[in-house]
């Protein structure tokens, strides 16, 4: 199973659709609201760059936004 | 082989557009057993980016993303086929046929109802795409926990800007709520609010002239009664109102601000394609105005196919 991480907030819609997925396909991930953990922002913007969510980390490989394909690509699903 | 496979078939009607015009086209079009297919961007439209929603009947309460997940509920109920992520560029008649050209693909049907909202309106200065998702955003729900303890820009004067700045108020350092015309428009209620708080400057008769930085945003130039002032700040919340997603080539009949003329039966200028919901010149654009107008849209196709069938 890879390491997936998925820096959100609880109100943005993309994020909830990525979370949905990665359940729909039975992936387990480790959910970071950025709203209430700050250092994860910085984290988060390190990585990536930018400062929009969600993003993910796939064991490294980042993704933002809800791209589907990418996504799917990076789990071998 | 494929793209002319998928040309062959002509369905009874495509819809273009999953927000609450869009899905309620599609639950009356299940329902009348035709034959279509949902060509979209995304499900819930402007929907999915509401907070909290009070005058939606059937809720006395509801979160803009709750209600979008009911409407994809419904729609799973009637194996409706949806295409998401993708972008229509052309529409066009051939004969009788709508054709519907999209980034990747081309469909064929006897009619067509445009539901495809609208989004927010870019400023249009220097830096703003630049730093788009480095400081510049343009939904307050989504984006602004992460502007905690930062100096940021609120640049519009209306409802949203002012919806924007309220939800700022207890995460942000500071906000500058730039603003255009000489006084705030919107509820007096949340303008109110916004005038109360000591952590808001507002400033009228002010007009954003660029955004700058490095890797992030760095400040804003603003033009207030012709002098001209830097700010300096993190982010930039881009609440000017919204613009109709009507970008495809076509020859629908348009208002001023780019949104589709229709007659009280959703009716277009062209025969066999209707519009309904934002992107439409109804004056009011609530969600519960939109799923109606869906609903008409498709009663109107089904009775213009019965009739050229």
């Amino acid at each position: 199973m890879k390491n997936v991480k998925v820096y959100s907030t609880s109100t943005c819609p993309f994020c909830l659709k990525v979370k949905q997925f990665l359940k729909d396909n039975n992936i387990d991930f480790e959910d970071i609201d950025v709203a209430v953990n700050q250092e994860k922002v910085e984290e988060m913007v390190q990585k990536t760059g930018q400062m929009g969510v969600p993003v993910l980390d796939i064991e490294g490989e980042i993704i933002v936004g809800f791209d589907k394909d990418k996504i799917t690509a990076a789990l071998g699903l | 082989m494929f793209g002319a496979f998928i040309m062959s078939k002509i369905y009874d009607l495509i819809i273009i557009g999953a927000g609450p015009a869009g899905i309620t086209a599609s639950v009356y079009a299940a329902r009348k057993e035709m034959d279509f297919i949902v060509l979209t961007m995304d499900i819930g439209g402007q929907t999915a980016w509401s907070g909290d929603i009070e005058n939606y009947l059937g809720y006395q309460f509801i979160t803009g993303t709750e209600l979008t997940s009911k409407f994809e509920e419904h729609i799973k109920k009637y194996n409706v086929e949806v295409k998401e992520a993708e972008e229509v560029i052309e529409i066009s008649k051939n004969g009788d046929d709508v054709l519907v050209r999209t980034d990747s693909s081309e469909y064929r049907a006897r009619s067509l109802i445009v539901a495809s909202g609208k989004q927010s309106k870019p400023l249009g200065v220097p830096g703003e795409e630049e730093y788009r998702n480095k400081g510049v955003a343009y939904c307050a729900t989504c984006d602004a926990p992460l502007f905690a303890g930062k100096t940021v820009a609120v640049i519009g004067g209306g409802n949203s800007a002012l919806e924007a700045a309220l939800q700022l108020i207890k995460i942000a350092k500071h906000i500058y709520l730039i603003n255009i015309t000489p006084e705030l428009g919107g509820d007096t209620i949340i303008r109110d609010k916004v005038a109360a708080s000591d952590n808001v400057t507002i400033m009228n008769n002010s007009q954003v002239k660029e955004i700058f930085g490095s890797t992030f945003v760095e400040g804003i130039k603003i033009e207030t009664e012709k002098k001209e002032e830097t700010l300096s700040l993190e982010g930039v919340f881009v609440e000017i109102g919204l613009k109709p997603n009507t970008a495809f080539k076509s020859d629908l009949e348009k208002n001023e601000q780019g949104e589709i003329v229709v007659n009280c039966n959703n009716e277009t200028n062209t025969p066999g394609i209707f519009a309904a919901g934002d992107v439409t010149n109804v004056l009011e654009k609530q969600i519960i105005i939109a799923a109606g107008e869906g609903a008409k849209a498709t009663l109107s196709a089904f009775r213009y196919i019965s009739k050229i069938k």
